[in-house]
């Protein structure tokens, strides 16, 4: 596949592909983040400066976790998303899938201050196009990997009619294709639908585009077993 | 077999394990999760993993494969994350782990110092050779704040102050000490360099300042008040540097390792040391802030005690400790 996703195999013996979100997306979700952190700034600069010398000094110690530690906490509490991840749709795991451990997200965040060197994030974009899973320094050092969350896939069914089998034999590939076919065609527009049916119109022995996609779905149906 | 029958086969386990991941996401919710339910987890996320080995193998609908791959992910996450056991760890790292770890890194630790103290001890000694010097490092004008916050006979030593004030120092010594330890861990990655160049600006500025208060003789105000808290402020700037330097150096020499898995291997080593210096920054802003800045106490208290504290840093750090009995 084309798309940008990370392999890791699981003691199971199985390999899961984890998506790995990109730069852009990880920028907006930085900028979010940045808004966020200057909102609560300002709340809590407002709040304690009611309180003297001693809110000043709060303050800072705030300050400083807000700097530092506003990341770690959200990625430690909040299922590895910031909110601006959240909002995302991207989430920081280890690099083998699992939920991001205390020491990696604190070694990621304070690398941090590398990543921003000597401005506007300058080296941690660099090396993010470096590598392939888009990592910035603080995830090499930390071996994290930021993703996207998976969404529930529901479920399909492919339009049932009338089972018919292939005339000519199928690669299990070009089996795939055609299952996906089925399962996909209520999410496509009919011209988009005739279209690439009639990319098989060599094998299909049909004469319209109908007729093509009619044939198509009976071999998908025949493809998943139905009779 | 075909896909459909595939299905039948499946279809229970595969609800099941959506059924359970559903409740562990919702869990905080609705209050703890059932044991008995748990305990069935990894025999279904087994077969689970199975079925979608085989699903991909027979190459079925991506739909159905990509169906699998999410409840073998969340399943995957929920049986392998790692244990937190926050309490124990902190006792056992206070007590051992922190020490432990700078000894096993004893030539680091003596290197790093002399990466710090030394270039410390010759601004000092060229510093109060030639007192003008100082003027060369800052502009007058913080020279003559640094002069006017040890001046012996404004009463209030090191910032002016009341006595509400402490708990505002003790903020700013938070956010300003120990960001400056870590961003001299986090320049280290750059091939040590950063971490090398924060030890030493921070060792030149140090000596110079200490020097040009003796060259104007406000000793008696100055060195009570830096001994106590210096202790453990500068030893944890050594090891934030120390830390910094591991993870450069992972990238320099990798050794018999790729630099990828070097570096990683060094990050383990380094965040610890980390969690130390940060432990230490935050005594020393205790000490700072409450201890050192009173000004009710005697000079030689603040001797004996500044000259405890810095024989108990050495010997907590370097009393040989138990051999690690957990990873």
């Amino acid at each position: 596949m084309l798309d940008t996703s990370h392999t890791v195999e699981i003691p199971e013996g199985i390999e899961l592909s984890l998506p790995v979100a990109s730069p852009l997306e990880r920028i907006l979700a930085y900028m979010i983040d940045a808004v966020v952190q200057l909102v609560i700034l300002i709340i809590i600069g407002n709040v304690f400066s009611l309180f003297g010398n001693f809110g000043a000094g709060i303050f800072a110690v705030l300050y400083f976790l807000l700097n530092w530690f506003y990341a770690v906490f959200f990625e430690m509490f909040n299922d590895g998303a910031t909110p601006g991840k959240k909002a995302m749709g991207i989430l920081v795991v280890n690099d083998d899938g699992t939920p991001v451990s205390w020491a990696a997200s604190i070694v990621r965040n304070l690398l941090r201050f590398a990543d921003a060197f000597p401005g506007f994030h300058l080296f941690g974009v660099t090396c993010m196009f470096l590598n392939s899973n888009f990592k910035r320094l603080g995830d090499l050092a930390a071996g994290t990997i930021v993703i996207h969350r998976k969404k529930e896939v529901q479920e399909v069914v492919i339009k049932e009619v009338k089972a018919e089998a292939p005339d000519v034999s199928l690669l299990s590939d070009e089996q795939s294709a055609i299952l996906h076919f089925g399962e996909r065609i209520d999410t496509l527009s009919k011209d988009r639908c005739n279209e690439l049916t009639d990319i098989l119109a060599p094998m299909l022995k049909a004469d319209s585009s109908e007729k093509r996609m009619n044939k198509v779905l009976a071999i998908a149906n025949w493809l998943r077993g139905r009779r | 077999m075909r896909q459909e029958e595939f299905e039948k086969q499946y279809e229970l386990c595969w609800k099941r394990s959506a059924l359970i991941i559903e409740l562990y996401d919702k869990r905080s919710k609705q209050g703890a999760l059932d044991n008995k339910l748990l305990d069935e987890f990894p025999a279904l996320y087994r077969k689970l993993c199975h079925s979608l080995a085989v699903a991909k193998e027979r190459q079925y609908s991506p739909f159905l494969v990509e169906r699998l791959d999410r409840l073998a992910l969340r399943g995957h996450q929920i049986l392998y994350q790692r244990r937190w056991g926050l309490g124990k760890k902190v006792l056992n790292f206070v007590f051992h782990g922190f020490a432990r770890k700078v000894q096993d890194n004893a030539r680091l630790f003596w290197l790093t110092s002399f990466i710090f103290y030394g270039p410390a001890l010759i601004m000092f000694a060229l510093t109060i050779v030639s007192p003008e010097l100082i003027y060369s490092l800052l502009p007058p004008s913080e020279v003559a704040s640094f002069e006017a916050m040890y001046d012996p006979s404004s009463g209030a030593i090191g910032r002016e102050r009341e006595s509400d004030t402490d708990v505002r120092m003790f903020g700013h010594y938070i956010q300003n000490n120990i960001g400056i330890a870590f961003r001299t861990f986090a320049a280290g990655i750059f091939f040590t360099l950063g971490s090398l160049f924060f030890l030493i600006f921070n060792g030149v500025f140090f000596g110079a300042i200490s020097a040009h208060i003796t060259n104007i003789e406000y000793t008696s105000t100055f060195f009570p008040f830096v001994i106590g808290h210096g202790s453990v402020e500068l030893t944890a700037i050594v090891i934030a540097g120390m830390a910094g330097i591991k993870l450069g150096w992972a990238l320099v020499a990798p050794g018999n390792l790729t630099r990828m898995d070097a570096l990683k291997l060094a990050a383990k080593d380094a965040v610890t040391l980390m969690y130390g210096a940060t432990l230490f920054l935050i005594l020393a802003a205790f000490i700072e802030a409450f201890w050192s800045s009173s000004s009710t106490l005697a000079i030689s208290t603040k001797y004996t005690v500044g000259t405890f504290l810095w024989i108990f840093v050495y010997v907590y750090l370097l009393f040989p400790r138990r051999a690690r009995h957990e990873a």
